[in-house]
């Protein structure tokens, strides 16, 4: 399995570490509802299909990045840099 | 006073050769990791040219050469090993000093590729990983900075506390490339 990081180009993926959904970039402000903490530290969507997830290019450029996976193919779909993601949302 | 004997990481355990392989120590004098401070990147990159008469790196490229080498060597992480870092640099970016913590080899000679393929899932082929290019991936495992610094020549780096277990490994793949040369 090859994932591409958009610094080093595609890779190996025993160079990665898989961090797991990307929602831990949609922290929700401390005084937000239970519910919204509940969600974000505890319930997860299981799709079959495209997923958005955080994996770390942990021996390689060190970059978090968020990589849509599709779970059914294992196709890896897209890849960009979370700095960037996060920046892009905010 | 107690006198305290200097050793490098790779004492006692190198050179080494094997057929028409060898790995040596490489002495690189000073290692100063720089990252640049938020938004400082330009800046950084010309004050470091000026000091050090050598190209700040983009992704993935060395610059410079023996004596005063500048690698990339991570996401907004770039590694100077030769001179101390200018102290003047600080203003723009963060200065590590990492010159006890990396053991530097350099691996070459006929079927040097064969050899690190043994070792890494880098594309090294010809044409993929040209002079000039550098990566941070594993070998063997282990974390680690690949430089290719000649047609047949590579420089490779990995903690200093693993410079026992990279000998070992690079031993072993360099027999095996050997065996099957026929050498
Ligand atoms: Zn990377």
């Amino acid at each position: 399995m090859r994932i591409s990081c958009p610094i080093c180009g595609e890779r190996d993926r025993r160079e990665f570490y898989y961090q797991g959904a990307a929602v831990a970039l949609d922290r929700p402000a401390p005084d937000a509802a239970a519910q919204a903490w509940d969600d974000y530290l505890h319930n997860r969507d299981n799709p079959a299909g495209p997923v958005r997830e955080m994996w770390h290019h942990e021996a390689g450029c060190g970059a978090w990045l968020v990589v849509t996976r599709d779970t059914v193919t294992h196709e890896m779909l897209a890849s960009d840099l979370a700095s960037r993601v996060q920046e892009a949302g905010s | 006073m107690i006198e305290l004997t200097a050793k490098s990481p790779f004492d006692g355990m190198l050179p080494l050769t094997v057929g028409a392989l060898s790995l040596s120590e490489v002495d690189t004098g000073a290692m100063t990791a720089l990252s640049a401070r938020k938004g400082q990147g330009e800046a950084l990159a010309s004050a470091f040219k000026q000091a050090h008469g050598v190209a700040w790196p983009r992704a993935g490229r060395a610059t410079g050469r023996e004596g005063c080498r500048a690698l990339w060597f991570g996401h907004v992480h770039v590694l100077l090993m030769g001179p101390p870092a200018a102290p003047a640099l600080a203003e723009w970016a963060a200065l590590v000093d990492q010159s006890d913590a990396w053991a530097v080899a350099r691996l070459e000679g006929a079927g040097v590729r064969d050899v690190l393929a043994r070792l890494t899932p880098l594309d090294l082929r010809e044409g993929q990983f040209k002079r000039g290019r550098t990566a941070r991936s594993e070998v063997a495992h282990m974390p680690a900075s690949i430089t290719r610094i000649g047609a047949q020549s590579y420089q490779v780096m990995v903690f200093r506390a693993m410079a026992g277990t990279l000998v070992e490994e690079v031993q072993t793949a360099m027999q095996g490339v050997a065996a099957r040369a026929g050498g």
